[in-house]
């Protein structure tokens, strides 16, 4: 479905802000696999959902989506493929606009948009529908600003709006790291449904150790713009939340280990 | 009556250019300075085209035309070549002033003897009310002013339902979400940089259509008519969301024409009351930023105010 190889980005290069976000990635994912990203603070994991999505281009790479090369593409063409849900439950969606037209945006997806009638009357009744489905009461409020909706309201309509037109790919970005612990249970058990029912294929990042254990049927760890461990299938049901910790906790020694021995040649020979 | 029917028509004109003012500086937050130059391009077109024989309703739509030829220059200095907003427009506002003359040929083009929309609206009225004054509650008012503030208001309403109704349509819903969540919209595979050109675009050519309109009913166009009217345009637009509130669409559409038409009377009564014309512009600006900053200032003397209990 999706295969990225070999992708390289380097932010800022040449200055003091020079960051190597990604450096020689190699992916491949199935059609209807739930993989999960995690890694440490700048270990490339939301740098790489934002290259698949298109958010910059990448320095060398390339990325293929269902058989097509779509290294050059710029996000908007991307987006007739990838269904997202931000980190940010205000990045979602179109405050000032009412929740029924934010859900018309979202079911022309990579559509043309012509002169059409947004809210027709067939349009009113599917979202009615899908916006039931939550159970959260708010398809009697389909004419209120989406602005008005707390951040979990909003996430889970952003994740339903993401999915609603069955996405080639979705890609979730941490997208209950700014929610209460409440709300933030309730987007994942939503997540997991829709993932399941609609068989999508999924791409989450989460920091979360608890949701990469429960959730998803492939793992993988990332760290320093590089994929370092790949768990699948019968492995990736066994882990638990203390192997993901121990494995952490490797490549951390692993780093200094790294760090004293460099000292140690220095000293020696410089 | 007569300055209050003169006050009402020009303000439905410029109602034209405050909702321009809206997609510009309310949809998209682009503060859009080409107003003061499109205006005055609509006025030329028109006046230049009537002055060749050219029928004014043709001549008003080739205006608006021009306008859009403008906005879409903004935009694309703005989209395409990364130019800070405010400086795209100034570049185009400035050159306008070039184009301008070009097409006029001169700093000024009379309209008297031509047959304008105006005119037309005059002998039609004639026709219906017979000529000369007539007696309207009491005050006497000719068949022209009455022709006139008819004609513009059916263009006022009839431009703002098309508006309306362009932003309940899938593009127009769209262009909205742009400037209200550019990256959600983007995540949506609408091209964002597309969406601020098309709304620079119609902005423009709202305000070349008032230009033209303004020019057949004062009966001249002018190189400098359109000095200071983006803030005419935002003074319009800040009294009309001051009467009606930021609410739906539709009645932020309603609120600038009725915004424009208030600052268009408030305006006549103060000339009338022995305002200096000189000093117009002046309090115009200063009334737009009196309405900027006094939302802070009220914000911050709440903020104040000591907590009791």
């Amino acid at each position: 479905m999706l295969q990225i190889h070999a992708a390289y980005k380097t932010f800022n290069p040449g200055t003091s802000n020079e960051v190597r976000a990604l450096r020689g990635v190699d992916l491949k994912i199935d059609e209807g696999s739930f993989v999960i990203v995690i890694g440490s603070n700048g270990s490339g994991k939301s740098t790489l959902q934002t290259a698949i999505a298109g958010g910059f281009v990448l320095d060398s790479g390339t990325l293929t989506l269902d058989g097509t090369n779509i290294t050059a593409w710029p996000e908007h063409r991307r987006a007739a493929f990838i269904g997202r849900v931000f980190q940010n439950p205000f990045s979602g969606t179109a405050p000032s606009m009412s929740i029924a037209e934010n859900f018309a945006l979202a079911a022309r997806r990579g559509r043309p948009r012509g002169l059409g009638w947004t809210l027709s009357r067939s349009m009113l009744r599917e979202i009615h529908d899908a916006v039931h489905r939550l159970n959260i009461g708010l398809e009697q409020r389909l004419e209120q600003p989406i602005g008005t909706l707390s951040g979990g309201q909003r996430q889970a309509l952003t994740l339903l709006m993401a999915s609603w037109r069955k996405p080639k790919l979705l890609l979730l970005d941490e997208h209950t790291a700014a929610l209460d612990p409440k709300s933030a249970d309730q987007v994942i058990q939503l997540s997991e449904e829709i993932v399941a029912r609609d068989k999508l294929t999924t791409l989450m990042v989460t920091h979360s150790m608890q949701q990469a254990t429960q959730l998803g049927d492939r793992l993988v760890m990332m760290h320093r713009g590089r994929v370092i461990h790949d768990f699948r299938g019968a492995d990736k049901q066994r882990l638990r939340v203390d192997d993901l910790l121990n494995r952490f906790e490797d490549v951390r020694r692993a780093e200094q280990l790294d760090e004293s021995a460099a000292e140690m040649l220095q000293r020696l020979y410089v | 009556m007569l300055l209050l029917i003169g006050a009402f028509t020009i303000g439905l004109i410029l109602s034209l250019l405050a909702l321009g003012v809206f997609i510009s500086f309310r949809i998209f937050e682009f503060p859009d300075i080409t107003a003061d130059g499109s205006i005055t391009l609509g006025g030329a077109v028109a006046a230049a085209l009537i002055v060749t024989g050219v029928h004014p309703l043709l001549a008003s739509a080739a205006a608006f035309a021009a306008g859009t030829v403008a906005g879409t220059t903004t935009g694309i200095l703005h989209t395409r070549f990364k130019i800070n907003s405010l400086l795209s427009g100034i570049l185009v506002m400035t050159s306008l002033y070039s184009v301008n003359l070009h097409i006029m040929g001169r700093s000024n083009v009379p309209l008297l003897s031509e047959r304008t929309l105006a005119s037309m609206a005059e002998s039609a009225a004639q026709r219906v009310l017979g000529s000369g004054t007539l007696h309207l509650a009491g005050w006497e008012v000719s068949a022209r002013d009455v022709g006139v503030f008819l004609l513009l208001f059916g263009v006022t309403v009839g431009v703002s339902v098309a508006l309306y109704l362009f932003f309940r349509t899938n593009i127009g819903t769209a262009m909205q979400a742009a400037g209200d969540n550019a990256q959600m919209i983007r995540a949506l595979g609408v091209n964002v940089e597309n969406m601020i050109v098309l709304g620079l675009a119609l902005s423009n050519g709202l305000i070349a259509l008032a230009g033209a309109l303004l020019t057949q009913y004062q009966g001249f166009a002018d190189v400098q008519m359109g000095i200071g009217m983006v803030v005419w345009g935002l003074a319009s637009v800040i009294i009309g969301e001051a009467l009606v509130g930021v609410r739906d669409l539709g009645y932020v559409i309603i609120g600038a024409i009725m915004g424009s038409v208030l600052f268009r009377l408030i305006v006549a009564l103060a000339l009338r009351g022995g305002l200096d014309p000189n000093d117009l512009k002046l309090i115009t600006a200063v009334f737009v930023f009196i309405a900027l900053v006094a939302p802070r200032l009220t914000r911050l003397r709440r903020r104040a105010r000591p907590v009791e209990g």
